[in-house]
């Protein structure tokens, strides 16, 4: 991680390699998860990669039955609708993410505060890994 | 650190207009224009020579992607005959023309012009529904989007949280749906006329005339709660609690507040304005409120010396249902977590002691993203001049109304009020 510049190219670059990655402030000690290039604490530029602890809870969800195109081209549709939600990191900070291993046909099976784990989904595009952050139940 | 902002000198509106929203096959983003000009012109009663229009500030939102041409500015600037005067387009998503109309007021109000025409337009319908989600989805942020994040998802995934933090659930989201159609079925420029009442008797006759069992609905909340007639779009969002895809453009003339009297005696005053800028959804302070309408509200009471409850009606962005709810109490109409029980006990009704989104609201009247802004002030202009007609607020001194302007999930929110002395 050492040398490489923090941002979002290397956040998503990091989870092919299954690391949920945030940044620290070297100067004023604050933690962004997702990791940004200017520390808004005090907006010192000297910051450093950190690895992210991937469990948290459900803090809010929606499953979506009409997908855009991308999601679409997946398999994605009204019969075969995905989960998606913000997840309460136990150590700080929320993300996005795809919400694996719940029924997304029965929303109303899924839990706000429900424990997760981190989980990354990776496709090929164009014959390049791309990855993508995703959490089931812990 | 801490200025009290004012304008540097006041601004009134002296006319306004906009187009019929709905789904136009046979007009394009210049026909509506035109539509909204038109009536903005014979609105001012003294009449306007538009060639004294000292600069356009128009919104759009992304018909670059709809219709696969941009530069719109200059585009109207040339339909309305402004050309060569300055042209400028405000993008803020959803609430690209609010931003159109507060450049306008700043621009009035340093003393740069005096006559100024703000407005805003969309053309959406001509593209699927899938392709306007995924216009639409262009304005998430990056994170969210990469996840598959629509925008119904993003209020979809608040109204979870909502409902998980102060006990709301779906039927509460219904109140919005039914007041929506109810209003806007007295409104002859909204896309979607029909009560849900309407929709009920038609469906059970269709069903009828073609031989089935009429379903078995008694109350609105049955027919909504029907996943045949209203499925889900994105948990907990169904079809009915969201805006349709609307084409429109709507129009007003701003001048300086001295200048009024030529135009026409019934101006109406610009006594604030306000707006912020939000986060990432993830990164929201609050996963039930939206940090850049606080910011909006504060500086435009701070600006106009009023408090929430001035504020006698208002527009809200309710591109969801969710979102009215979160609005009303981030305006500080209602407090946190009450949104939802006040709108159940019919305050924000056209007949309650708060009437929110008189025109039907961006639900039902329709939102072609980037006319929305000034259409939710055409509607306050309207109701405070007293010429809402069927759907006209009852109480009878209407002298201070409000419209709230969201762009997307809440990167951009505007609130602006208007009043009449």
């Amino acid at each position: 991680m050492e040398g490489t510049p923090i941002s979002d190219i290397f956040y998503n670059r990091f989870m092919t390699e299954e690391i949920l990655t945030g940044a620290r402030c070297r100067n004023c000690g604050a933690r962004w998860v997702p990791p940004r290039p200017v520390c808004i604490a005090c907006y010192s530029s000297n910051l450093e990669w950190i690895e992210v602890n991937g469990r948290g809870r459900l803090a809010a969800f929606t499953c979506i039955f009409i997908p855009p195109p991308s999601m679409a081209a997946q398999g994605y549709d009204r019969e075969n609708p995905y989960c998606v939600g913000i997840v309460e990191l136990d150590d700080g900070g929320r993300v996005d993410a795809r919400i694996e291993g719940v029924d997304a046909t029965n929303p109303e099976s899924i839990k706000i505060g429900m424990p997760m784990k981190v989980k990354f989904l990776h496709r090929t595009v164009d014959e390049k890994v791309e990855s993508y952050l995703a959490f089931e139940p812990a | 650190m801490k200025r009290r902002r004012k304008l540097g000198r006041g601004v009134a509106i002296v006319g306004a207009g906009m187009s019929k929203f709905g789904m136009f096959k046979e007009k394009d983003s210049k026909d509506l224009f035109a539509e909204a000009f038109c009536e903005m012109r014979s609105s001012v009663e003294r009449g306007l020579d538009p060639r004294e229009i000292d600069a356009l500030y128009l919104g759009n939102f992304s018909n670059d992607f709809f219709t696969h041409q941009a530069h719109w500015a200059s585009i109207i600037a040339d339909l309305t005959g402004l050309v060569p005067k300055p042209a400028t387009r405000t993008e803020g998503v959803c609430a690209s023309s609010a931003l159109a109309f507060r450049e306008g007021v700043i621009a009035i109000a340093s003393g740069l012009y005096d006559m100024v025409l703000v407005g805003g337009l969309e053309e959406m319908s001509k593209r699927s529904s899938e392709e306007v989600t995924e216009g639409l989805a262009m304005a998430n942020t990056p994170y969210a989007g990469r996840v598959g994040f629509t925008l119904p998802g993003v209020f979809g995934a608040m109204a979870t949280a909502y409902f998980a933090r102060h006990g709301a659930n779906r039927e509460h989201l219904m109140n919005v749906t039914i007041k929506s159609h109810n209003n806007a079925s007295l409104n002859p420029k909204a896309q979607l006329t029909l009560t849900i009442r309407d929709m009920m008797s038609a469906k059970s006759e269709s069903m009828k005339k073609e031989g089935f069992t009429a379903p078995d609905w008694v109350t609105e909340k049955d027919f909504l709660r029907d996943l045949t007639v209203n499925p889900i779009v994105a948990w907990p969002m169904h079809l009915f609690d969201c805006c349709p895809i609307s084409d429109g453009a709507s129009a007003m003339l701003l001048v300086a507040e001295e200048m009024a009297g030529e135009f026409t005696d019934d101006p109406i005053y610009v006594a604030g304005i306000g707006q912020g800028s939000g986060r990432s959804f993830h990164r929201s302070r609050d996963l039930t409120s939206f940090e850049a309408t606080m910011h909006a509200a504060k500086e435009a009471y701070s600006m106009s010396g009023l408090a929430p409850e001035d504020v006698q009606f208002c527009e809200v962005h309710d591109c969801f249902s969710i979102a009215e709810i979160v609005h009303v109490e981030d305006l500080g109409f209602f407090k946190p977590g009450e949104g939802y029980k006040a709108i159940a006990d019919g305050a924000t009704r056209l007949d309650g002691p708060k009437p929110v989104n008189t025109s039907g609201g961006l639900k039902c009247k329709g939102h072609p993203v980037g006319a929305t802004g000034v259409s939710q002030l055409y509607e306050v202009w309207t109701q405070l001049r007293g010429k809402a007609g069927e759907r006209q607020i009852p109480e009878g001194d209407l002298r201070v109304g409000g419209a709230h302007n969201l762009g997307a999930a809440g990167g951009t929110s505007t609130f602006i009020i208007l009043e009449r002395r």
